[in-house]
């Protein structure tokens, strides 16, 4: 596993320098600096309305930075999976019909050829999801939801996964089947960056976690960035931080969140 | 016999086949670009967009310039505009078209009270008009159909990922601001080209209607784009016959007639889905 940050062999595709980001007069991002590496595995953790998705937005391109700079590796793939709760799943598409998408600005004839049905059958396939294919995408289910834009944004064989929430809304098995898969792209060879809410089940798995809130509070290894020092600056709220078979585990309010089955 | 010819009365006259073509037409291209329409939310566009063009017709005729040229431009112009304004975010898309469209609109009515000798040209504009139709007309609106239909295959896939899901679409390299500067532009033009026959006021229901319809029939985005023209192209062939031997307003006939086609095809498919609900129902 590759978890060391600050090896020598410093790769970065993307570095984010002193960014801000503004909804009207209120800040949404202040002086953000994260660098991304190649084949790095980096989670996102901050509570609702602390700026993640805005992040990864300015990340991709698709919100205006006010000030600093975001500079990214050039002709860098990104595959981006949006929230699943930001799609609209009443759209008139199937499954093959959403992977192909991507192919939108090097492919202008209408219809599907079967280079591309055969490629798309290819990605469902490693996903575990063959068989959907010509589902409308109202016709899934969470989990699937979930593969489908995975598949669509692995389609286009990106250099970086960004995801945004991949497992809010899913059952714990999901989540699993999910964290693995992620798990397994990344032995394959490519940078994941993701934001999460998941402490237990997702976010203590991972080789870097990056506490977030409007700005980054902590950046490292789990063991080190898991602290009630750190959460409570994050999240507002006084944390507890266990230790539970070599994994830091969070404890909130008292209340003990369900840790995911260990790895 | 009689029945037959009567049927056939209204072809005798050049006006009536003119009109008709027209109608049929403009009915396929608003069906057509109506699919974006409604998936885009834009439904209030059509309505807004042509009484700005409502607008430009005025001002065109006050000056005394083309028609096409005059309302083309303003009508372009608007859309653009449209397009900026709601780009800052905090004002959003529907609040852009009521500022632009209904100032243009204004303004249109102000220059007919105050230059009054123009307003039969403008109440045409405004309630469509079938006498009216000339050879012109026809060419024009062909013309914009085919360049509808060229922009529709030519651009499929980037109309597509960038109507579904902007954001991504952005990022795999799909300009979207442009994609939708086309659009407008199409719909505008669509608008200007169609509204001396259907009447500004009843264009925004052909362009919502018909793609309404359609949704409901299929799931299927490329099944939507054939479904949805042929909606339009058909209510509004029946429906220039029908206005005739009824004696109502050819724009009046053809929305009815699309709002009966709309109120059947929301029937059968609430019925067809609580018979698949039902079916479902062991799960």
């Amino acid at each position: 596993m590759r978890l060391n940050i600050l090896s020598k062999t410093d790769n970065p595709l993307i570095v984010c320098e002193h960014v801000s980001c503004t909804y009207g007069n209120a800040p949404v991002l202040h002086d953000v600096y994260l660098k991304i590496n190649r084949r790095e595995f980096v989670g996102i953790v901050g509570p609702s309305g602390s700026g993640k998705t805005t992040l990864l937005k300015a990340i991709i391109g698709s919100q205006p930075v006010a000030h600093g700079s975001i500079t990214i590796e050039p002709h860098l793939t990104i595959g981006y999976v949006p929230q699943v709760e930001t799609v609209d799943w009443y759209f008139p598409v199937t499954v093959e019909e959403v992977i192909v998408m991507t192919r939108a600005k090097t492919k202008w004839w209408p219809r599907i050829t079967t280079t591309e049905r055969t490629a798309v059958r290819e990605v469902l396939e490693k996903l575990g999801i063959a068989d959907v294919a010509h589902r409308h995408i109202r016709e899934l289910s969470g989990g699937q939801q979930q593969r489908v834009f995975l598949a669509r944004a692995m389609f286009c064989q990106p250099d970086i996964l960004v995801l945004d929430e991949p497992t809010s809304g899913v059952d714990v098995r999901t989540r699993h089947e999910i964290l693995h898969l992620l798990a397994d792209l990344h032995q394959d060879g490519l940078t994941i960056l993701l934001t999460t809410h998941d402490l237990n089940g997702l976010a203590a798995h991972l080789p870097r976690l990056v506490c977030f809130n409007k700005t980054v509070l902590a950046d490292g290894n789990p063991r080190e960035v898991l602290t009630s020092q750190v959460l409570e600056a994050t999240y507002g709220a006084p944390m507890e931080v266990l230790e539970h078979g070599g994994m830091p585990l969070v404890i909130d309010h008292g209340r003990v969140a369900m840790r995911g089955e260990g790895k | 016999m009689i029945f037959a010819l009567d049927i056939l009365a209204p072809y005798g006259f050049q006006f009536f086949r003119n009109g008709l073509v027209v109608a049929t037409i403009a009915g396929a291209l608003c069906g057509l670009l109506g699919v974006f329409v409604i998936l885009r939310g834009m439904s209030y566009i059509g309505h807004g967009l042509s009484h700005a063009v409502f607008g430009g017709a005025a001002a065109s005729a006050v000056i005394r310039v083309n028609y096409f040229l005059g309302a083309g431009i303003w009508g372009v112009v608007s859309g653009l505009l449209i397009a900026r304004v709601a780009r800052r975010r905090v004002i959003g898309a529907d609040a852009a078209i009521g500022v632009v469209t209904t100032a243009s609109f204004a303004l249109g009515l102000a220059l007919m009270n105050r230059y009054g000798q123009a307003s039969k040209s403008i109440e045409a504009v405004l309630f469509g008009s079938v006498l009216g139709v000339k050879v012109a007309d026809i060419y024009a609106v062909a013309l914009v159909a085919l360049l509808g239909l060229a922009v529709v295959v030519l651009g499929y896939r980037k109309l597509l990922f960038s109507t579904f899901d902007r954001d991504v679409a952005q990022v795999s390299n799909v300009r979207v601001s442009l994609v939708e500067a086309v659009l407008l532009a199409m719909i505008s033009l669509t608008i200007l080209v169609t509204m001396r026959v259907i009447g500004t006021l009843l264009i925004s229901a052909l362009l919502v209607i018909p793609a309404a319809s359609a949704r409901m029939t299929t799931n299927s985005f490329s099944r939507l784009l054939w479904i949805s023209p042929i909606i339009g192209a058909v209510t509004c062939f029946v429906g220039m016959n029908l206005s005739y031997h009824l004696d109502t307003s050819a724009s009046a006939t053809i929305i009815l007639l699309d709002a009966l086609v709309f109120v059947v095809v929301y029937a059968v498919a609430g019925t067809r889905n609580r018979v698949k609900m039902a079916s479902l129902g062991h799960l």
